[in-house]
């Protein structure tokens, strides 16, 4: 067998079981919070006596290992279950959500993965110089500040003022005015839906996109700035500048290709990070991702649906996690052909 | 009226021109701006409702694991929702009398221990069945019988039978409650085929619109009814739509920049400047909520009065409208009962702030000076832990040693409130007086966080439920208000308002204290003005 097809087994069944430790986690974790379901399904008004009718119908009054196994039981045969809180499918609501979130974090990740390691690759080419200094401190600079206030003061600029910027230009005739009003539109609330075309969803989250994009620059720039400066001390690099390459032939054709390993590594958790971290960024622009889907249900102990959103964001992480590895051995000979 | 200010206020209704611009140009007439909101008030009523288009809300108070199902429903979002498909057999109106709905009329007996309902025939469930008293009375049963698990069983413990007879749905009591009718007006009760027994959450009902789509914790939307039988007065809107915002920012950029029409919860800290943006307008109203600093009365020192009294005059009660409520509230009187319920006795004097009275009292109540602790936290209610300090420093300046301690807010609920003697709360406010006080201020009650157990007050309130005669129970009422203001263990400097916002192209918002934005019903009860 391929020594990398070995690889990929192994890490798979090992995913496996660290899913399932996770899945025991979470459902440790939702339990011990003080309060069950029911509890915060009927709040303040609760009687005793609606408490008691609600968690018997709920089935909260078995012991929490037979809760446990009967929903294990469940995921084993592919059926995540119904919401304790308001009896929906999980699978089909939880559906809607991870594509929600898959679509923000797709859109969010094609424009900020490139424009991260292009942007890198023009700070090493001009080190030291004024290219260089003002990439990072515009990119360090946006990472720095929380992702709620960046989303802010985009809604502040691009949804309030500059409607009423392009309503004050009078110099401009109604029609040019009108098509600026109508195309240059944006939206504070990511709506998201079926009936909506493709354009109209992209328009729809660009803030909650150029939000996560200054979110998540920095961190993979700085990386790919770092690995291939590494690089860059390599005395192959040396002799290339001897034989008179284009310093920028020589980033893109013997340095990028070394430094690809930790480069992926970095982009593969920011990914991660756009896919489980966002919650905060959703509640801002009212997005319906996964972030706030769970965070409700974790309020509401609502035990069987937080455990479909936690196997799913360890999957995720287990899955890039292994995708990183591979990328890794493919892009260095060493390690594609071992001894 | 003269005709310019007239042709002004026209163009307003019709959204040309705004209503700060209005103000301005009327004022340039020499009309004050009170008079100009006024007659802009009359301008869109005369307009009348426009009927079509999509009207939107966006709300706080709404979470992916909300349901339809009325007997489950607690926040904000799910009881807009309600209001779309569903109605109750009564609602309370803006000035606190009872507005027939289902019911169209209602009769108690002479000891108010049995009421007759008259259910209106012909009224069709969006289902196209017609709703009888037999749907009623299932509704009424789900919510009572020993399976409930409604939010809405402690008000129905009191019913000993319900039946229909006829065209009638009559309700008998244990004890006589002469404010029934209120407590059928709870948003839980909506009027479900059959009950509800079979599918609670469908969202079938007699509302003036149907679920459009469903999504919990993201939007809700719905379409008009071509066979809503009240179409006059509600849904005058096409399709209605709520989107949730839970971030107060993302709410109030949402109705700047025209996505919405209307929000709840504004915060009180930027409604002022809110309401300087040219397109909306912040709208507050009393409300019955308020916010407290209680004392059990059973534990020393505050079981001492005067002791009790020295914290009552020692509190500044205009800075705690102005600094915590920013002006968005109005002064409490140490009783749980304001302007904003029926029966309401007026001339009850206000307590005035005074370090004098204050120290006389604290003198004559003999405290041996030890440290008095206010627990406080910042969840007790927006602002609490500020408003904590504000009392801490007049209390100290009539000399009386109150300290701070400040109490994480996980938790709150089961380890301090009803648990320590002297800690920050809030109420929110209940339809009647009656309810209010059986909540909290009847000996037997669970939340009675005063340890108020005064069996003369318990009397006269049992006796108020059971009088049919308004003058008398009015006068109980005022005896009671008062007793608790002189003797009780609550504090309490401020009732807070509902502050919401309204974009100007909505036509026909009314004030109504019972609840938000109208008591949960703009959206049905409001318009687009084209």
């Amino acid at each position: 067998m391929h020594p990398i097809v070995k690889l990929v087994a192994q890490r798979l069944a090992l995913g496996l079981l660290l899913l399932f430790a996770a899945s025991i986690l979470i459902f440790a974790g939702t339990s011990i919070l003080p309060g069950d379901v029911a509890q915060q399904i009927l709040g303040q008004s609760a009687t005793p006596e609606a408490l008691e009718n609600l968690r018997r119908e709920l089935g909260l009054n078995e012991p929490a290992i037979t809760r446990y196994f009967s929903w294990l039981g469940g995921v084993m045969q592919g059926d995540l279950g119904t919401a304790l809180t308001n009896g929906r499918d999980i699978a089909e609501s939880l559906g809607t959500r991870l594509s929600n979130t898959l679509f923000l974090a797709f859109w969010a990740a094609v424009i900020a993965v490139p424009l991260a390691i292009t942007l890198g690759l023009l700070a090493v080419r001009y080190k030291d110089r004024w290219p260089d200094k003002v990439i990072s401190a515009v990119t360090l600079t946006t990472i720095s500040i929380p992702e709620f206030m960046i989303g802010y003061v985009l809604i502040f600029f691009l949804s309030i003022q500059l409607p009423q910027l392009i309503n004050g230009m009078e110099f401009l005739s109604d029609g040019v005015r009108n098509w600026m009003l109508s195309n240059l539109r944006f939206s504070s609330v990511a709506l998201m839906n079926d009936s909506m075309t493709l354009i109209e969803k992209i328009k729809s989250i660009t803030l909650p996109i150029m939000v996560l994009t200054l979110v998540v620059l920095a961190h993979m720039m700085r990386m790919t700035r770092a690995a291939i400066l590494n690089v860059m001390q390599s005395a192959y690099i040396e002799t290339a500048e001897l034989k008179g390459l284009g310093m920028l032939k020589i980033i893109r054709k013997h340095a990028f290709p070394n430094a690809i390993a930790p480069i992926v590594n970095v982009v593969m958790i920011n990914l991660a990070y756009l896919v489980v971290g966002v919650v905060v960024v959703e509640v801002v622009f009212a997005y319906p991702g996964m972030g706030q889907y769970l965070v409700d249900h974790v309020a509401k102990r609502d035990i069987p649906v937080v455990q479909a959103c936690g196997l799913i964001f360890a999957a995720v992480y287990i899955g890039l996690n292994l995708v990183a590895d591979i990328v890794s051995i493919l892009a260095n000979p060493r390690l594609r052909h071992p001894k | 009226m003269n005709d310019q200010l007239k042709h002004l206020s026209e163009r307003v209704t019709k959204g040309l021109m705004t209503r700060r611009e209005f103000v301005g140009r009327a004022a340039a007439l020499g009309v004050t701006a009170a008079v100009a909101n006024s007659m802009l008030a009359t301008a869109a009523k005369a307009a009348g409702p426009v009927k079509g288009g999509t009207i939107k809300l966006g709300a706080s108070g709404g979470e992916s694991t909300n349901t339809q199902d009325p007997a489950l429903t607690a926040s904000e979002v799910p009881l807009y929702n309600l209001r779309h498909w569903g109605e109750t057999l009564v609602d309370v109106a803006a000035d606190g009398s009872i507005e027939y709905r289902m019911a169209e009329s209602v009769e108690g007996s002479a000891d108010a221990k049995k009421w007759v309902f008259k259910i209106r025939k012909g009224i069709p469930f969006s289902n196209g069945q017609d709703m009888t008293p037999d749907d009623v009375l299932k509704t009424m049963q789900r919510h009572s019988n020993e399976d409930s698990q409604s939010g809405a069983l402690g008000i129905m413990r009191g019913i000993e039978n319900m039946s229909v007879d006829g065209d009638n749905f009559v309700v008998e009591l244990a004890a006589g409650n002469a404010d029934l009718p209120y407590l059928m007006s709870d948003y839980h009760l909506m009027i479900q085929p059959g009950g509800g027994m079979d599918n609670p959450g469908a969202g079938i009902g007699t509302g003036p619109y149907t679920i459009e789509f469903d999504e919990p914790g993201v939007r809700h939307g719905f379409k008009r009814r071509d066979d809503y039988w009240d179409s006059e007065n509600r849904g005058h809107a096409e399709f209605s739509e709520q989107i949730v915002l839970n971030d107060a920012t993302a709410r109030t950029a949402a109705l700047q920049s025209g996505q919405v029409h209307m929000i709840n919860r504004v915060d009180p800290k930027v409604a002022g400047l809110l309401d300087r943006a040219p397109n909306l307008t912040v709208k507050s109203v009393a409300g019955r909520g308020h916010y407290v600093f209680i004392m059990h009365i059973d534990t020393a020192p505050f079981d001492n009065n005067d002791l009790r009294l020295a914290l009552k005059y020692a509190i500044n009660r205009e800075e705690m409208v102005d600094k915590i409520l920013r002006g968005y509230g109005t002064v409490g009187n140490d009783m749980p009962i304001n302007g904003g319920y029926p029966l309401f006795d007026d001339t009850i004097p206000q307590r005035e702030f005074s370090l004098e009275k204050a120290a006389e009292h604290y003198k004559k109540s003999g405290h041996d000076g030890s440290p008095i602790i206010l627990r406080t936290a910042d969840g007790a209610f927006p602002g609490a832990v500020d408003a904590a300090a504000l009392f801490q420093q007049s209390a100290q300046a009539a000399g009386i040693p109150l300290e701070i301690k400040r109490e994480p807010n996980d938790g709150y609920w089961s380890e301090v409130w009803n648990v320590q003697p002297f800690c920050a709360s809030y109420w929110g406010g209940r339809p009647v007086q009656d309810q209010m006080y059986s909540t909290a201020y009847l000996s037997t009650a669970d939340w009675n966080d005063t340890r108020w157990k005064v069996p003369a007050f318990d009397e006269m309130l049992l006796a108020a439920r059971a009088e049919i005669d308004e003058a008398k129970r009015k006068e109980i009422y005022s005896k009671m208000g008062r007793m608790l203001r002189d003797e009780g263990g609550l504090i309490l400097p401020m009732f807070n308002d509902f502050v919401g916002a309204v974009a100007n192209n909505v036509g026909g918002y009314e004030d109504d204290p019972n609840g938000p934005l109208m008591n949960n019903k703009a959206p049905i009860k409001c318009w687009i003005n084209a």
